[in-house]
């Protein structure tokens, strides 16, 4: 029973995680039905940017918890003008073009940035310092899951709510439904689709580089190519619950995680990756759209 | 302004003076390949009218509002503004959003409602050029970004007042009676604070009971809130019951302008379009 939760707690930090980078694919879809393959490359520049600064901040005497925040929030302003900069530079030209065209050249900016990130840093892997601080919880719970996994499953439930509360209850959040749902009209009723979009771009930036900083600490090391992997997975999660649904993405990143996590405390880990995959198989199988997702008309 | 609608056919008939239209749309052309669908067009809205462009199917006149509120950019011709405040100016190829900005707000023939939100949030929607919260703003949520959403919820709800659709405030767009709905994009397209509506087709599909109430809430929307209208219709009962001046056109070119009176009695109109039409 105590192995069964340890590994549902590992198995919910990872999909913590997912769901923080699947939000972004998901959104980005939502609103253009563009796949943005270079979205795990902001996630990846995210953990740089924390290292770098992190770094800086050691040497300058900063200690524990000030770190964290401070290159945390530096990760996010970095990661945000990526986003912003992606979006206006590869996708905006061709917002009219035919579907292919800009999905080829969110490819190429994801090859972009990897090797990018490769020349300007290194191809080795880096240690990345514990950022996140060993503090006493409560036993019950310690019993199953250590501070850094409790600091990641609060932070992504967080940032979870508040992307909820952002896109329910504000102007900006409107505005993303609207656009949503009817883009010439929400032009028409003199919402600004480009900035909407951009913001888009900046709000899953945000969001993919806050996990990047958690997945630093907590795994300990990155390299250019993390951004990769995690895509992957991120965007299975967010096709599991149903692209372009908000709580799907997050339902999708969650069975994905415990999947994984399940597969690898029973069977191997070795074959994680095989049942994280055949899961989503099996629902593309029986529920094409996603488990949230809702079945598109299409339009002949 | 009642008594500038009664005296407004009469000023029409010659050109209007720059200053005193806000709609000034001169030779509009719009070629799709080669196929010219709109041809050379010319057409002016004064403050405090209702003008109606009306003709049989497929004469252009939803693509002509498409060129006129940013969705086509017009192969030729000029699409002038001359906005009661502001400054005026040509906007061919502005995009949609600075259309409604400037202050032209339209409705679509077949209804595109946000259907997946409220019927208030539909409403507050038309708000969000009018308003400036950033997303600063909205976590920070300062005096001024609190103002502006309880203003904004305000004027959603007299609006909403204004088209009797209160009670619903809270449903799903999608679940209003299609009468309703209808006038829900009304009371949206005014939350952008126009001073020209553009509403297609606003009766199609309605009964005669609807029919009515929407003859008197545009009327109303002209007397009382100062906005003027410009109609595409094919109801020509409403048409002729609340239009200041008509226009017509056939295979994208204009037949014929002028009064109700002149439009029910020009041969012109009769062949192309009353005549198969009479009894509508």
């Amino acid at each position: 029973m105590e192995y069964f939760l340890e590994l549902s707690s590992s198995g919910l930090v990872r999909g913590s995680i997912y769901a923080l980078i699947a939000l972004g694919y998901t959104m980005v879809y939502g609103i253009i039905q563009l796949i943005n393959f270079a979205h795990g490359e902001i996630y990846m520049i995210g953990a740089f940017v924390a290292l770098i600064v992190s770094g800086v901040l050691t040497i300058y005497g900063f200690s524990g918890v000030s770190i964290l925040i401070l290159a945390g929030l530096i990760a996010v302003i970095y990661a945000a003008a990526y986003g912003y900069t992606l979006e206006k530079i590869a996708y905006r030209p061709l917002r009219n073009a035919p579907r292919l065209s800009p999905l080829i050249s969110a490819i190429g900016m994801s090859l972009f940035l990897q090797n990018y990130v490769l020349l300007a840093q290194t191809p080795d892997f880096l240690r990345f310092p514990a950022l996140i601080p060993d503090f006493e919880f409560m036993e019950p719970i310690a019993h199953i899951m250590g501070s850094p996994e409790l600091v990641i499953l609060v932070t992504s439930a967080v940032s979870r709510v508040g992307l909820t509360v952002l896109i329910k209850y504000t102007r900006i959040g409107k505005a993303m439904r609207a656009t949503q749902q009817d883009m010439t009209m929400a032009r028409l009723v003199g919402v600004n689709v480009d900035n909407v979009i951009s913001m888009t771009f900046i709000i899953g930036s945000v969001l993919a580089a806050i996990g990047g900083v958690l997945v630093g600490s907590y795994i300990g090391q990155i390299n250019f190519y993390i951004g990769f992997m995690a895509g992957v997975k991120a965007f299975t999660a967010a096709v599991l619950g149903g692209i372009g649904n908000i709580p799907g993405a997050v339902l999708g990143a969650l069975v994905l995680g415990l999947t994984e996590a399940y597969a690898a405390g029973y069977i191997s880990s070795a074959y994680e990756d095989v049942f994280a995959f055949g899961v989503l198989v099996l629902i593309l199988i029986l529920r094409p759209s996603g488990l949230l997702g809702k079945a598109v008309k299409q339009k002949v | 302004m009642p008594e500038v609608s009664k005296t407004m056919p009469e000023v029409s008939k010659t050109m209007a003076e720059p200053d005193n239209v806000l709609l000034d749309v001169k030779d509009l052309t719009m070629d799709f390949g080669g196929l010219r669908a709109i041809d050379a067009v010319s057409l002016n809205v004064c403050p405090g009218e209702i003008v109606a462009l009306i003709g049989p199917n497929g004469a252009g006149k939803t693509t002509f509002f498409n060129c006129v509120t940013g969705i086509y950019k017009p192969t030729n011709g000029a699409v002038m503004v001359h906005p009661p405040e502001g400054k005026s100016q040509k906007i061919n190829g502005f995009k949609s959003n600075r259309v409604t900005t400037i202050g032209m707000a339209r409705t679509f023939q077949n209804i595109r409602l946000f259907q997946n939100m409220t019927v208030l949030e539909n409403v507050m929607i038309g708000r969000h050029c009018r308003t400036t919260t950033s997303i600063i703003g909205a976590i920070l949520r300062g005096s001024k970004t609190r103002r502006q959403e309880r203003e904004t919820i305000e004027i959603s709800y007299d609006l909403l007042e204004k088209v009797g659709l209160v009670d619903f405030a809270d449903e799903f767009a999608k679940n209003l009676p299609y009468g309703a709905q209808r006038r829900l994009e009304i009371a949206r397209a005014m939350a952008t604070d126009p001073f020209l509506l553009l509403l297609d087709e606003p009766a199609a599909g309605m009964n005669p009971q609807e029919t009515k109430a929407l003859d008197e809430l545009i009327v109303r929307i002209r007397d009382k809130e100062k906005i003027s209208i410009l109609l595409i219709e094919h109801d020509m009962k409403l048409v002729m019951n609340i239009s200041d001046r008509i226009y017509v056109m056939e295979y994208g070119k204009e037949i014929a302008q002028g009064s109700p009176m002149d439009i029910r009695n020009n041969p012109k109109v009769i062949e192309a379009y009353l005549g198969e039409d009479a009894d509508a």
